[in-house]
């Protein structure tokens, strides 16, 4: 049987295969949800730590920018149980963590700090508190430098991490002077911290010959290889990193664990002791990066109808100080402009502001949900400068399906659901007689105020770097019919590990329980992409059925041939190979049989996704293999007096394609949804004037909590969901397109908001809409009000 | 008043982990009982996810006798509880929590089939707190469910799944007989365990920590150590220790002093003491006034509130306490005690400025008098802060108002956020009071607030922010007062069925 055929006798299966348990389209629990109750799931602070462990500590920058002129680390070095401290003379290789090899992120810093906490020195001592005290003790003088603290000002100084990019469809420029009606505005878009309940952690065991074993949580184990190795001075196969499993990720690990999982090395490998670095929660906050600010400034064209006739946008980004993933970023959010409408004429610009912050990194979204955020505000806009209701000035703005079709960076959008999906969101949501009933509580109700907003998601699925859409995975089957499953992707709490298994069990049609899932290790799978991209489960599943298919095509052939019936005529089927009517044994019994006939049973399977290429310089091509779909309609109710606010119900319909596991796919898109939720309303954060960031720590950055879930929250995965490219077993990638539904949030505040001015006026609503934020709104709505109210009777007066 | 001697003094802290009798000497006072488990016993279940008790993934249970023989159990944060707090309490994690032969307890089983860990790295804490819950009985009610959980962040499901498993194990029993019985013979072991045992006097190289057991002997000791830390919840000073890296030398802690636990109440007063926590103080402060109860309920999470003290609240003089605004309306007193030395001092005179308290070393805060409003008197509370729960407030106001014949004749507005300290609004309320209460006065008081506050810009709020909510409250207790049919409440009891 040729892949291909192999491949298309599942690709339409909707119902979970009879007779088998765990195989894919089933409900399986996560792997490790009975340890995680229990307390038995082993992060890396729960290892057993070998003898002789030592812990290090930070030694952190005071000022934003600046030379160092004294360091003084002699109090450090005479601290009770230090063994000893790190500058950025102990690297004894390359001085450089950066992610793209830009050499612009220095394990520490050589003589210039570049933001306020940065490390710039590192204790290991006996004891983890010995060397956070220990590492209070120096005394460290600076000859400070102008700092750059804002987008603006790195625009105004013309201060980039990397150079700026344009995507363009059309003449913006003169689609916008024929337009009927114009807006120009500006949008600021804040951060948001990852806020992994487990903080970042590297435990390095030296081994001989100078190489280290790193036991890191991190989503880019390879990456981390690879930095630590040029660290090191090594090469890579010096470096070997594993991770079980991370107490969340959300892009946060893709990058970030570097620095930390190189000073443990290096520790490790000058003093021959093993080495844990975990950082306190608040260091974690002041010295990882996060979702990257926007300072978006647009001016659109369109019509009495609300359809968009020409558009001009330009996103800043705020990189802080070094280029991390921030280029591939800007460019996601550049890729969301449009999000699920045609733009035609359009110019996108963006520059990726350098300033003197922490350096800002993967998130969940990467960039997109700046750039859909911006669009979502600026049809709202729209509506309100028409008169019609957001949600018809939205489905007019849609891409179509023959024409109207081409996105900003020349791809034509084939897997068009929007009009479908929407249809179903109206109906399951009753908007239309929400939107009446809303309206009538906000005329008898003058404190609180009600929203309702329905927003689109539609996302691109690819790295858009296309060479990192690859993936590895490795499978032995032992002699009593157990399977070692491994792959690339790690493990952060999404459901990749089990998704990935349920695909192998169905492939060789045995009980989930037989296949263990094991810990990823650059020494199995090597040269692996991030799992990030929401790309895990689509590539590492392909890659690990390509290898199930590689041992399940050896054993048809050994079937095949030892009871002499046609290759066509070995099956599997639940817990069995029927070898025509030669035979029907057990998986185990195959197993065994073919060990003893020479047949190997381990292999290496991979993945490369198809069909994508894109050429950046010209801002064109087929960056991404598919979309992802979703919808959401968010209702919420406002507090006009102190602007504090509620999201009171919530319905979403989001594309999965036809679900690998439909529990998992759940938990993403109900957890992406309160996490995007948390982004736009309540987590802001705060630096003060010498920037330094004052919201460090859960009781100054505040995600969401039990309370501020929806009471009303209807969720459903799309029942007609299924994806016209050849992903595994039709399934659509589900780990960050959810997060974006939460727009609907943001916008169903905004229309509340604008309810106090009768919808005439336009709330300037920024993000995060915390109360502060709402509170200015509304005001600014009512003093517009006022003033357009005392125009009108002063013109009557006349 | 008895001095504390070496006779009647232990230097071993004594506690049951699980099943387990524990007896621990020279461990340093300070140690934190998250790292105990960590690094000592060598259970890693707990987890450390903040070390400020904002996250909850630490939480663990902590069992007491309460006194009728029976067990009384609550959640805490272990990552800013020191080890001698222990004291005579049974310690339970998440790894006692599984059956003898291995299989889940029904709130473990209950987050498995709900799907309701991801990561799984909150979900030990999690787990902790439904345990709470089930050894309470249960919960179905969503506003219980989320005050329950409010301490625990979970960053990975969005909650749905984790409330639905504390339905779950809401519906399946804790209360047969044989777990009855077990419960009480814990009670008998852990009353036995300290019983005669004299008072805890930890002495390590790294500090001192005093356990008096009566109000004399703390009395005694704070005479003796005038410089001490006088530890209560814990709340705050587990911070000192988690985040500053202090060394505190000598510690008292005042949890264990048993005539510093009761709420007492009168005709006219709620007296709580010292060692009285939220939780415990909630349903007597509630029947003063049913927005104290509320924010009460809003007040750090469920395992602050377990732990942290309304006495220490307004004895560490945060200009951010919530109680002490609400208690400054309602005209609260506090006795304050050096030696067998007592004086009563009004609440609002106790806060002299930022940092800066009316107590002397040596004294101590022995307990809060909460006159009952009197008929006719109309309290009003409103905590803004950015998230509803588990937040810190950026403007509190609370106001006693009385009305009579359309004229106001007392009035107190007193806010927290506003200035260094929890301050009255005196212009405000001199332009309130004997005015009509009309838009014209709410105008008045509101120009007034702007005359008397200078608040600051902090990363929980601009000052012009605070100024304008606090303006706006007096707004929002305008309307509540004159216009009772307006929806103006967005959680909370009164919250409108909107």
């Amino acid at each position: 049987m040729s892949d291909q055929a192999a491949y298309n006798q599942t690709d339409d299966l909707i119902e979970p295969t009879a007779g088998l348990s765990g195989g894919v389209r089933t409900p399986s629990k996560h792997d490790s949800g009975p340890k995680h109750v229990a307390g038995e799931a082993v992060y890396i602070d729960d290892i057993i730590e070998p003898f002789g462990t030592l812990h290090l500590a930070p030694g952190s920058a005071n000022i934003a920018h600046g030379k160092i002129t004294k360091m003084d680390l002699s109090k450090v070095r005479s601290a009770p149980g230090v063994v000893c401290v790190l500058t950025s003379d102990d690297v004894p290789g390359v001085n450089d963590v950066s992610p793209a090899h830009t050499h612009d992120e220095p394990v520490l810093p050589d003589g210039v700090v570049q933001f306020y906490g940065q490390p710039v020195f590192c204790v290991a001592a006996e004891t983890r508190a010995q060397a956070r005290h220990a590492a209070k003790l120096a005394e460290i003088e600076y000859e400070e430098l102008p700092a750059a603290l804002s987008v603006d000002e790195a625009l105004e100084k013309q201060l980039f991490v990397a150079p700026p990019h344009v995507m363009k469809q059309g003449d913006a420029a003169s689609a916008l002077a024929k337009a009927k009606h114009r807006r120009s505005a500006r949008m600021e878009i804040g951060g948001q911290d990852h806020f992994y309940l487990e903080g970042q952690i590297s435990l390095a065991v030296p081994q001989e010959d100078g190489d280290v074993l790193l036991h890191c949580s991190t989503q880019h184990p390879s990456e981390v290889q690879h930095n630590i190795a040029n660290v090191l001075g090594r090469p890579a196969n010096a470096v070997t990193v594993e991770v079980r499993r991370m107490g969340g990720g959300f892009g946060g690990k893709e990058t970030q664990a570097s620095q930390w999982a190189a000073l443990a090395a290096i520790v490790a490998v000058k003093t021959g002791r093993p080495a844990k670095f975990r950082l306190d929660r608040d260091d974690d906050m002041v010295m990882t990066g996060k979702r990257h600010d926007f300072i978006v400034d647009y001016d659109v064209g369109f019509d009495d109808d609300g359809r968009i006739c020409g558009l001009d946008i330009q996103y800043a980004a705020n990189c802080g100080f070094s280029a991390d993933l921030s280029a591939a970023i800007a460019d996601r959010a550049m890729f969301h402009t449009d999000n699920a409408y045609y733009l035609g004429d359009v110019e996108i610009r963006s520059y990726r502001c350098k300033t003197n912050l922490v350096s800002n990194t993967a998130f969940r979204g990467f960039g997109g949900p700046q750039g859909m955020v911006a669009i979502e505000r600026i049809i709202d806009e729209i509506a309100m400068t028409v008169g019609r209701d957001p949600l018809d000035v939205r489905m007019a703005n849609y891409y179509g399906t023959d024409d109207r079709n081409t996105t900003p960076y020349h791809m034509v959008v084939e897997d068009n659901v929007l009009g479908e999906l929407t249809d179903d969101i109206l109906k399951s949501s009753d908007y239309r007689t929400r939107r009446a009933a809303i309206e009538a509580f906000n005329s008898e109700s003058p404190v609180l105020k009600k929203g309702l907003s329905i927003t689109p998601v539609k996302f691109g699925i690819s790295f858009t770097t296309s060479f990192l859409n690859q993936a590895g995975a490795l499978i032995h089957v032992y002699q009593d019919g157990s399977v070692h499953l491994n792959h690339g992707g790690t493990e952060m709490g999404q459901g990749l590990f089990i998704k990935v298994a349920q695909v192998v069990a169905e492939e060789f049609q045995i009980d989930l329980d037989q296949i263990k899932i094991t810990a990823t290790n650059t020494g199995k799978v090597p040269n692996t992409s991030a799992t990030a991209a929401s790309s895990g489960a689509d590539m590492n599943g392909m890659a690990a059925r390509d290898a199930a298919m590689t041992i399940k095509n050896r054993l048809i052939s050994f079937a095949a041939e030892k009871y002499g019936v046609a290759e066509a005529a070995v099956r599997f089927v639940p817990g069995k190979v029927i070898v025509g009517d030669q035979a029907e044994l057990s998986f185990a019994e195959v197993i065994k049989q073919a060990y003893l006939a020479r047949v190997s049973l381990s292999a290496t399977g991979y993945y490369a996704t198809p069909k994508i290429h894109y050429d950046r310089e010209n801002a064109s091509g087929r960056p991404f293999y598919y979309f992802a779909y979703g919808m959401a309609c968010s209702e919420v109710l406002i507090d006009t007096l102190t602007g504090e606010n509620k999201v009171t119900r919530v319905d979403i319909i989001h594309d999965v394609g036809r679900s690998l596991n439909p529990a998992i796919d759940r938990g993403q898109i109900e957890g992406g949804f309160i996490q995007g939720m948390g982004w736009l309303t309540t987590e802001e954060l705060w630096w003060d004037d010498k920037g330094s960031l004052r919201t460090h720590a859960p009781s100054t950055y505040k995600i969401p909590a039990c309370s501020d879930r929806p009471e009303d929250f209807r969720m459903e995965l799309w029942a007609s969901g299924r994806n016209v490219e050849k992903t595994i077993h039709r399934s659509k990638a589900v780990g960050e397109p959810p997060l974006m539904l939460s727009i609907s949030v943001h916008r169903a505040i905004a229309d509340a908001i604008a309810s106090v001015g009768d919808h005439k006026v336009i709330p300037a609503l920024n993000t995060p809409a915390t109360p502060e934020a709402i509170l200015y709104a509304v005001a600014d709505v009512a003093k517009q009000m006022m003033t357009d109210a005392g125009q009108k009777m002063s013109a009557a007066g006349e | 008043m008895t001095q504390p001697t070496s006779q009647n003094m232990r230097p071993d802290i004594r506690f049951l982990f699980g099943d387990e009798e524990r007896s621990l000497s020279g461990i340093d006072p300070q140690m934190t009982v998250l790292d105990y488990l960590r690094l000592e016993e060598r259970k890693t279940g707990t987890k450390e996810g903040c070390a400020e008790g904002d996250c909850g993934a630490c939480t663990v249970v902590l069992g007491e006798p309460d006194g009728d023989g029976k067990m009384a159990y609550r959640t805490v944060n272990a990552c800013i509880q020191f080890v001698p707090t222990l004291d005579g309490k049974q310690l339970l994690t998440v790894e006692h929590l599984k059956s003898k032969v291995g299989s889940l307890h029904p709130v473990q089983q209950a987050m498995v089939e709900t799907h309701g860990s991801q990561c799984g790295f909150c979900t030990p804490g999690f787990v902790m707190s439904l345990y709470q819950m089930w050894l309470d009985g249960g919960e179905d009610d969503r506003g219980a469910i989320n005050d329950a959980l409010a301490g625990n962040l979970c960053r990975c499901t969005g909650y749905g799944p984790i409330i639905e498993a504390a339905r779950k194990a809401g519906g399946i029993a804790a209360g047969d007989a044989a777990e009855q019985k077990r419960r009480a013979d814990i009670a008998t072991r852990l009353t036995d365990l300290v019983k005669d045992a004299g008072t805890l006097a930890v002495e390590h190289a790294a500090g001192r920590y005093y356990a008096p057991r009566t109000s004399d002997e703390l009395a005694a000791l704070l005479v003796a150590h005038p410089d001490a830390t006088v530890l209560a919840g814990g709340t705050d000073v587990g911070l000192w220790v988690t985040k500053m890296l202090k060394r505190l030398d000598p510690i008292i802690y005042i949890g264990d002093v048993a005539d510093l636990k009761s709420v007492s109440e009168t005709d006219t007063a709620v007296v709580i003491g010292a060692g009285v926590t939220y939780s415990r103080a909630h349903d007597a402060l509630g029947r003063v006034a049913s927005d104290i109860g509320e924010l009460i309920r809003r007040i750090g999470s469920r395992q602050i509130r377990n732990a942290g003290t309304v006495g220490g609240n307004i004895a560490n003089g945060s200009p951010i306490g919530d109680t002490p605004p609400a208690l400054i309306a309602l005209g609260a007193k506090i006795v304050l005690r050096m030696g067998n030395v007592r004086r009563e001092v009004p609440l609002e005179d106790y806060f002299i400025s930022y940092g800066k308290q009316d107590r002397t070393p040596g004294e101590f805060v022995e307990s809060v008098i909460v006159p009952k409003p009197a008929k006719g008197l109309v309290f009003k509370a409103y905590k803004i802060s950015k998230r509803f729960d588990q937040d810190i407030t950026a403007v509190l106001g609370a106001f006693a108002i009385q009305i009579a014949d359309g004229k106001v004749a007392a009035f107190r507005a007193v806010y927290g956020g506003m200035a260094g300290t929890p301050m009255r609004a005196k212009k405000c309320e001199a332009a309130v009071i004997g005015k009509e209460w009309d838009e014209a006065t709410l105008g008045a008081a509101q120009r007034a607030l702007a005359d008397e506050f200078e608040p600051m810009t902090d990363m929980r709020a601009s000052k012009e922010y605070r100024m304008l909510v606090a303006q706006n409250l007096l707004t929002k207790l305008f309307i509540e007062t004159s216009a009772p049919d307006i929806a103006t409440r967005l959680v909370g009891k009164e919250a409108a069925l909107v």
